[in-house]
């Protein structure tokens, strides 16, 4: 497989079949590969597939997603992305702390460990305050808390759900938006296509009914886009940003994004650019 | 293209193109996962599972 690129999958969606069609156009060589059925053997790692290839990593589980890269790695594929880039996107917290020491303009965010902890969170942030859990997508579990009494009884149901995961509180202020929030896609160093994700709901993902339209690539939505690119590492991802009083911050930083509502929206090739940029790479052998 | 007749609806697919995996949509609208290629089987795709996401 060196030489080609290696497509990772574990649901073939209406992304996967484009970006198939889009190496097609483009005369790239790519090879899918269907993650579930997988048995990969850690001693015999020069025959992994995918091993000193680059991997585009398309999988819908994010397990699925960051163990393939891990072992992928080790023998010298160039995933995208990377594993150290996957980690940090898949948990908030760690997608949080990154922006923050990058010092790229995002909510006010906290974490605790225990109810009392959790509850005096809030009443510094002050109500209304969002309750997100530290992994997770398409914005399930995430909780917009109005007052103390809903924060002591969504504190208690987290606690008595088992799992470490929900003891840990991660706490973010709500940022008044227009009703809408921003999603800019980032292939390498450029911000490629925007849109605007608007609802009469809090949550604005298109998984749960947002409406996406077109949003023009500002000069400052591409700085404060790019700088959260940097910040958690770069490659092939979809920034979600709010625009608040203050200015665009940003609130989420994907790693294996989903665009087939957003061709259409923005007029630009989305997976065209996605494999113009993966072919680009070079595979180092380990 | 060939039609199948499935407990959730009737479903067509390029069999020279359909791969492991691959969402296919019954008439009915159903979403059903290409499973097995050989032999073929189809099962109803699951919505969501608990690290699913982008």
């Amino acid at each position: 497989m060196p030489g080609e690129l290696v497509i990772a999958y574990d649901r073939l969606r209406p992304e996967e079949r484009l970006l198939f069609d889009a190496c097609d156009a483009a005369g790239v060589s790519y090879v899918p590969l269907y993650v579930p059925e997988l048995a990969l053997d850690l001693s015999a790692m020069d025959a992994l597939p995918g091993a000193g290839s680059v991997v585009l990593l398309r999988c819908v589980s994010q397990w699925r997603t960051l163990t393939l890269a891990r072992c992928l790695e080790a023998r010298g594929a160039v995933t995208v992305n990377r594993s150290s880039v996957i980690t940090v996107c898949g948990d908030k917290l760690a997608t949080s702390a990154a922006l923050v020491a990058a010092g790229v303009p995002t909510p006010r965010t906290g974490v605790a460990f225990t109810p009392e902890a959790a509850l005096e969170l809030c009443e510094r942030f002050g109500y209304p305050v969002v309750f997100k859990p530290l992994v997770g997508s398409w914005g399930r579990m995430v909780s917009l808390v109005q007052s103390r009494d809903a924060a002591e009884a969504l504190i208690e149901h987290k606690e008595v759900l088992g799992g470490p995961e929900h003891k840990v509180h991660y706490v973010q202020e709500l940022v008044e938006k227009p009703g809408r929030d921003i999603r800019a896609f980032v292939v390498g160093d450029r911000v490629i296509a925007a849109i605007y994700r608007t609802s009469e709901h809090w949550i604005t993902n298109t998984a749960r009914g947002g409406v996406a339209s077109g949003c023009p690539v500002t000069p400052e939505l591409a700085e404060v886009t790019l700088a959260a690119a940097r910040a958690v590492g770069g490659g092939i991802l979809a920034i979600d940003l709010v625009e608040s009083p203050t200015g665009l911050q940003v609130v989420e930083v994907n790693h294996t994004m989903e665009f087939r509502n957003s061709i259409d929206t923005t007029g630009v090739d989305i997976p065209a650019a996605v494999v113009r940029y993966a072919a680009s790479l070079e595979a180092v052998p380990a | 293209m060939q039609t199948l007749d499935t407990d959730y609806g009737r479903v067509r697919f390029d069999p020279s193109a359909v791969m492991l995996g691959e969402l296919l949509v019954t008439d009915e609208g159903v979403e059903l996962e290409v499973v097995s290629l050989d032999p073929f089987r189809l099962e109803p795709a699951p919505e969501v599972a608990e690290d699913w996401g982008e």
